[in-house]
C-alpha cells in the first residue's frame, strides 16, 4: 500500500480505538479522581457491558439496530448497578482505603471474569451492527493528465466505525457537561477536592461514592457496547482496557479528565499508526516507555496535580 | 525472628504422620510395585487433556464432546482387554504451563494409565516433556509438526492426525496450479503458525510460486485491519490461517477490507471452525477455497463411517450439533480424537496391556502400526502411521465455498503428504 492510503487508514483505525479507549480511561479516572480507589477490575465492567451487549441481542431477536438500541442503553445501567453493589458490599467495609481496595478489586475481578466464564461460557460471540456499509476512500494521485481520483486496494471503514467515534464524542461531551455544567458535578468536584469539608457542608459523600463507582463502570460498559460489534464479546477481553487505561491515565494525570481525554488520543492514536506501520508489540512497547519517563520526569500526569 | 520461630518448630503428630503417608505414597508408586498387577476388570483410566477454557475452549467442547463418544462407543463394545475405559477430564486452561501440571496430575494424583488429548501446539511443547519425564505415554491430536521434527520424545505420539507440514505440502500444488503464483501468508504468531509460515514457503516455492509477504498474527489480538495493508499489491492469492476467539472478527475485517475486488484466497478451515458460515460479513467468502482436516458438511460421496461417526458424536450434516444448529463443531480436527482412541484400544489390545507398568509395551505396539485403513475406527479416511516419527500420515480435503456449503473440490493422496524422517525416536530408550 503506499504511504498516503496507508497513513489515513492507520488514522481511522487509531481513531476507533481512541474514542473507545477516552471513554474507558475516562470511566477509572473518574473514580480515581474523586473516590481514590484505583479499580483494578475495570476492564470486567469493560467485558460485562460487552457480554450483557451480547445476551440483550441475543434476547432480542427481532432488528439488529432495535437490539443494539436496547443493549446501549441497558448494559451499562445493569453494569452500574452491579458496580454499585460492589460499592457497597465490599468498597465502603474498607473505608476506602487505597490499599486495601486495590487487593478488593483485584478480587473482583476474578470473581466477575470467572462468574462470566461459568455462565456465558468460553466462546467469543458476535454482536450483529445495526448498521455496516464499506465506505471506500477515494486517493488522489498525480499523472501526465493532472489530478486523479482513484480508490486504491483496502482504503475503507465502515459507517459503523465512523458511528463509534461519532458516539465517543457525544458521551465524552456529555460527561464534560455533567462534571463542569451541572449541580450533580459540582457536588462530584467538591468531593473529589476536599471529602471532609464537603460532608461538613451537607454532601453526603458515601452516596456520591456509590454513584461515581457506578457512573465510572457505566461509562467502560458504554464504551464496551459501542466496540462489540467490530470486536465480539468475550470473557477476557478486559485485560487489555485495563491495561491501556492505566497507561492514559498515569500518562494524562490521575484524576484529570482533560488529561485523559488527550492521553486517550495520544495512545489510541499512536497504537494504531505504530500497530499499522510497524507491529502491534512495537506499539505497546512505546506506550509503556512513555509511561515509564511520565512517572519519573512528571510523575503526576502531563495535566495531573500533586496528590497528598 | 520468622525463621527461628521455623526452625523451633518440634514434630508434632500431625506432620510425622504427613510424612509417613507421603514415604507410603512413594513406595506405591508404579515403579516400585515388586509384583506384576493381576488381570483385572478395573476401568482403563484415560487422562483428558482438554482446553475447556482460555484461547481453545471452542475446540475443547468439541474434542470433549467428540471424545465421549468414541469412547461410549468402545464401552458398549466391551472396552479395552474386557475392561472398560475412564475419560478423566481436566482443563489445561490453553495455557503451557497448566498443560504441564495437569500431565503432573494424571500421573500422581489420578494414577492414570496415559494422557491423551490436547490440540494447541504450544500446551502440547510444553506439557511434553513432563510426560517423557514421568515416563508417561502421552498422545497428542494437535496437528503440529514438533512430533516428527524430532523436538519431543518417545512417550510423545500423534497417530490420530497429520501434521502441519504434511498438511502444507500436499496443498502448495493446488494453490499454485489453480490460484495463482504469488502468495502473502497470514498466520498466527506461535509453533503453529511458524510450522505454516515455514513449510508452505518451502513447499510453494518447489512449485515454481514465491511469498511475497508473510504477515503474523498474536493468537490473543482481536483487531486485525492494522495488519491488512502489509498485503502486497501484486498479491494472487491470500493464504490465511487463524485461531483463537477473534477468528470471526478476522475473516469479516479481511472481507471489509478487500470489498468487491479480493484476490484469490485459500484458508485453513482453523480460520473458521465453530463458526457459522452463514454469519453475517462472510459472503465474500463465497468462491474461496478452504483445507478440512475433515469436510465439515455431509458430501455426495460420504462414507458409511462418516455417517455412524456422525451420529455418534451428534453433529448434523451441515456440522452443527443435532441440538443446537448455531453450534458449530470443529470438525475438521476433532476426528483426531476419536482415531487417536481407537488406536489407543488398539495398542493396549495388541500389547496385552494390564496396568501403568506395560506403558513402554504400549508404545512399542503403536510404533508397530502402518496402515489403517478407511472404517469406522478411522472414519475420516485411511492413513499410514511411521513408527519412527510417532506421526500419522493421511488424505487431506480440499473445499469450496458453494451457496455458503463447502464442497469438496480436491482430496490429495496419502503420498502427497509424505516426507523424509527427520527423527527415530524408536532409537530412544525408555
Amino acid at each position: 500500500m503506499e504511504f498516503g492510503p496507508h497513513l489515513i487508514l492507520a488514522m481511522l483505525e487509531g481513531l476507533v480505538q481512541a474514542s473507545v479507549l477516552t471513554l474507558t480511561a475516562l470511566g477509572l479516572s473518574l473514580v480515581f479522581g474523586v473516590m481514590r480507589v484505583v479499580n483494578v477490575a475495570h476492564g470486567e465492567f469493560f467485558m460485562l457491558g460487552a457480554v450483557f451487549a451480547y445476551a440483550i441481542t441475543d434476547w432480542l431477536t427481532g432488528s439488529a439496530a432495535v437490539g443494539f438500541l436496547a443493549a446501549l442503553i441497558i448494559a451499562p445501567l445493569l453494569v452500574a448497578a452491579l458496580a454499585v453493589v460492589c460499592d457497597r458490599m465490599i468498597l465502603r467495609r474498607l473505608d476506602y482505603d487505597p490499599e486495601r481496595t486495590i487487593v478488593a478489586t483485584i478480587g473482583i475481578l476474578y470473581v466477575l471474569q470467572q462468574v462470566t466464564l461459568m455462565t456465558y461460557g468460553p466462546d467469543a460471540h458476535p454482536v450483529t451492527p445495526p448498521f455496516n456499509q464499506r465506505l471506500a476512500i477515494p486517493w488522489f494521485e498525480f499523472t501526465d493528465t493532472g489530478l486523479e481520483f482513484y480508490f486504491p486496494w483496502g482504503l475503507s471503514t465502515t459507517s459503523y466505525k465512523l458511528f463509534v467515534i461519532a458516539a465517543a464524542c457525544v458521551a465524552g461531551l456529555g460527561i464534560w457537561i455533567l462534571m463542569a455544567r451541572s449541580k450533580l458535578g459540582l457536588i462530584l468536584r467538591a468531593t473529589q477536592l476536599d471529602r471532609e469539608t464537603a460532608q461538613a457542608f451537607g454532601i453526603p459523600v458515601e452516596r456520591v461514592y456509590a454513584f461515581v463507582f457506578g457512573l465510572g463502570a457505566a461509562i467502560a460498559a458504554l464504551g464496551a457496547v459501542l466496540v462489540v460489534p467490530i470486536q465480539q464479546a468475550h470473557y477476557l477481553m478486559g485485560g487489555d482496557p485495563l491495561l491501556l487505561s492505566f497507561i492514559v491515565v498515569i500518562i494524562g494525570g490521575l484524576g484529570s479528565l482533560r488529561g485523559t481525554v488527550v492521553a486517550a488520543i495520544l495512545i489510541g492514536m499512536s497504537n494504531g499508526v505504530i500497530s499499522v506501520f510497524f507491529t502491534p508489540t512495537l506499539a505497546k512497547i512505546l506506550a509503556t516507555l512513555l509511561v515509564a519517563f511520565v512517572l519519573v520526569y512528571r510523575p503526576a500526569g502531563l495535566f495531573g496535580t500533586k496528590v497528598a | 525472628m520468622a525463621i527461628k520461630k521455623y526452625l523451633d518448630v518440634q514434630p508434632t503428630r500431625r506432620n510425622v504422620l504427613t510424612g509417613l503417608a507421603a514415604t507410603g505414597a512413594a513406595t506405591a508408586l508404579p515403579g516400585f510395585t515388586p509384583y506384576v498387577q493381576a488381570q483385572s476388570a478395573a476401568p482403563i483410566r484415560i487422562g483428558f487433556q482438554v482446553h475447556r477454557t482460555g484461547i481453545g475452549a471452542a475446540y475443547g467442547r468439541w474434542y470433549d464432546r467428540t471424545t465421549t463418544a468414541a469412547a461410549k462407543v468402545i464401552n458398549d463394545a466391551g472396552g479395552i482387554n474386557g475392561r472398560p475405559v475412564e475419560i478423566i477430564a481436566e482443563d489445561d486452561g490453553t495455557d503451557p504451563k497448566r498443560g504441564a501440571e495437569v500431565i503432573e496430575k494424571f500421573t500422581t494424583h489420578h494414577k492414570a494409565d496415559i494422557a491423551f488429548g490436547t490440540l494447541f501446539s504450544h500446551v502440547v511443547i510444553g506439557s511434553a516433556p513432563r510426560a517423557g519425564e514421568l515416563k508417561m505415554p502421552y498422545f497428542v491430536v494437535s496437528e503440529g509438526h514438533h512430533v516428527a521434527s524430532g523436538m519431543l520424545n518417545r512417550y510423545t505420539l500423534q497417530p490420530g492426525i497429520t501434521d502441519v507440514k504434511s498438511q502444507v505440502q500436499a496443498m502448495a500444488p493446488f494453490v499454485a496450479d489453480n490460484l495463482g503464483k504469488k502468495v502473502t501468508m497470514i498466520f498466527p504468531d506461535f509453533a503453529f503458525g511458524h510450522d505454516h509460515r515455514d513449510y508452505f514457503s518451502a513447499a510453494v516455492e518447489a512449485q515454481g510460486g514465491e511469498v511475497v509477504a508473510k504477515i503474523a498474527i498474536p493468537p490473543t489480538e482481536t483487531s486485525f485491519t492494522k495488519y491488512f495493508p502489509k498485503i502486497p499489491r501484486n498479491t494472487d492469492v491470500i493464504y490465511h490461517v487463524m485461531v483463537g476467539p477473534a477468528v470471526l472478527t478476522f475473516v469479516k475485517e479481511m472481507g471489509e477490507f478487500f470489498g468487491s475486488s479480493r484476490p484469490e484466497i485459500f484458508g485453513f478451515i482453523d480460520s473458521l471452525e465453530a463458526v457459522d458460515l452463514k454469519t453475517p460479513g462472510l459472503e465474500f467468502l463465497e468462491g474461496t477455497y478452504f483445507w478440512e482436516g475433515n469436510p465439515r458438511y455431509a458430501q455426495a460421496n460420504q462414507s458409511e463411517h462418516d455417517k455412524f461417526y456422525r451420529a455418534a458424536v451428534g453433529v448434523d450434516q451441515n456440522g452443527a450439533s443435532v441440538s443446537d444448529g448455531k453450534d458449530v463443531s470443529t470438525y475438521a480436527h476433532m476426528f483426531g480424537c476419536w482415531e487417536t482412541l481407537h488406536i489407543i484400544k488398539a495398542g493396549m489390545e495388541a500389547s496385552g496391556y494390564q496396568g501403568p507398568s506395560d506403558r513402554a509395551k504400549l508404545i512399542e505396539a503403536v510404533e508397530a502400526m502402518t496402515n489403517m485403513p478407511l472404517s469406522q475406527a478411522h472414519p475420516q479416511g485411511a492413513k499410514m502411521f511411521n513408527g519412527k516419527t510417532h506421526q500419522v500420515f493421511g488424505h487431506q480435503y480440499i473445499t469450496q465455498v458453494k451457496g455458503g456449503r463447502l464442497e469438496l473440490a480436491h482430496t490429495t493422496s496419502i503420498e502427497d503428504t509424505m516426507y523424509p524422517d527427520e527423527v527415530d525416536y524408536t532409537s530412544q530408550s525408555f
